[in-house]
């Protein structure tokens, strides 16, 4: 059924292009996810935390001066290289073999490595059962208590949505930068969320005025 | 294997110019693909270089600068210098250094005790553990990041230790006990 919402054109190369010359310029925003994200570290230091958003010096120093270990992984990038090649990216992703090859590459830890994961919004580029799978190995890395951060596009008639590089400027601001636009995968509304991280002990979510669904799950 | 290769590559210096000084690369061959200059060397040249072409399997020790251009597959220390990846150099390897420079390509894992600077377009895939970190926008990395701060600045000045406002990575004065279960292999 989403396939049909979401015709699966071939997403690649568009999924990861850098910014062109001209790009517009970061424009920072406040975000009550990431508030809420850094709220559930305070007071603790030697946490682990898992950042999706590829290597970044803003979010890199943002928390390792909280006195964290930060793991960095550009899954977008992963995403590219595992569904990317050689046909549909969106069917690629039902080929046992690639969808193996991404969660290796990127969700290959041991149970409850983390305290904590940042994964913006790279969800709605996966499709159905990927997707379900990501979820379930994500919430059997992170430790019970845990938060993970997920971003949602929230236009569901929208034909693309802005692909933004993510970085962190303070605990409530954040900087986007606009990649490209592309076709979401996945369309979630709040129904749609809550079922997907039905596992999880909570999920939150605010709703912004540039139509972005951020979620907080509790592992 | 490779040294016969080397050989066919890089005819051996002149008996009368000495071999680099200090770099104890564990090969007998010269290491650089670099024209090699006729006069003696100083001690006032750069550092010692592994050239583009060149290959090297097993373990790297030097007391001295090092830029590798070439390929390694095994182990690279240079406890108390500067290690310089080039774009064309491939590390399979790990790598222990005081300061390390990347351009090119690293695969392992990396400590370096006061700086790492991975450079727009390099790679690397490991686990990091180094006081400081630099990574300009373009490079990709996929590993974890452990900040180890300097002894000396949290045992020097224990009065002065009031945490800063959070603005470097240093900023902060942190335990950094154990490094968690994040990363896989990282305990070399």
């Amino acid at each position: 059924m989403l396939k049909d919402r979401f015709r699966s054109e071939p997403l690649s190369p568009g999924l990861h292009l850098p910014p062109k010359n001209g790009a517009p310029a970061p424009q920072n925003r406040p975000s009550n996810g990431l508030d809420q994200f850094f709220a559930s570290l305070q007071d603790q230091e030697n946490l682990s935390i898992l950042d999706f958003s590829g290597a970044s010096q803003a979010n890199i120093s943002y928390i390792t001066s909280m006195g964290h270990r930060i793991y960095s992984n550009d899954v977008l990038r992963t995403m590219e290289e595992a569904f990317g090649s050689g046909g549909d990216f969106v069917a690629n992703q039902s080929d046992p073999d690639r969808a193996a090859t991404f969660l290796r590459e990127s969700l290959d830890f041991p149970e409850r490595s983390f305290d904590g994961a940042l994964i913006w919004d790279t969800l709605q580029f996966l499709s159905q059962p990927l997707l379900q799978d990501t979820v379930d190995r994500l919430g059997r890395i992170l430790r019970p208590q845990s938060s993970l951060l997920a971003f949602f596009h929230a236009e569901e008639k929208a034909q693309t949505a802005p692909l933004y590089t993510y970085r962190i400027v303070e605990s409530k601001i954040m900087s986007l930068t606009p990649r490209n636009q592309v076709r979401p995968v996945q369309y979630c509304n709040n129904r749609t969320l809550e079922k997907l991280f039905q596992k999880y002990h909570s999920v939150k979510f605010f709703l912004t005025r540039d139509h972005l669904r951020e979620v907080i799950v509790r592992r | 294997m490779w040294n016969k290769r080397k050989e066919e590559e890089y005819p051996p210096k002149p008996a009368a110019a000495p071999a680099p000084a200090a770099s104890q690369a564990k090969e007998t061959t010269p290491m650089s693909s670099n024209p090699t200059p006729s006069h003696s060397a100083s001690e006032s040249r750069g550092p010692a270089i592994i050239g583009k072409s060149v290959m090297i399997k097993g373990q790297i020790f030097s007391r001295e600068d090092l830029t590798i251009d070439g390929e390694i597959d095994g182990s690279v220390e240079l406890h108390e210098h500067r290690l310089t990846v080039g774009p064309n150099g491939k590390l399979q390897a790990g790598v222990k250094a005081r300061e390390v420079v990347v351009l090119g390509t690293i695969h392992g894992n990396v400590e370096a005790s006061d700086k790492i600077d991975i450079r727009k377009d390099a790679k690397l895939v490991g686990d990091i553990k180094t006081a400081r970190i630099v990574i300009e926008d373009g490079a990709y990395f996929k590993g974890s990041i452990d900040i180890a701060r300097p002894e000396v600045a949290r045992t020097a000045a224990p009065a002065q230790s009031k945490p800063a406002a959070a603005s470097s990575a240093s900023a902060t004065p942190s335990a950094n006990a154990a490094p968690a279960a994040a990363a896989a292999d990282s305990s070399r």
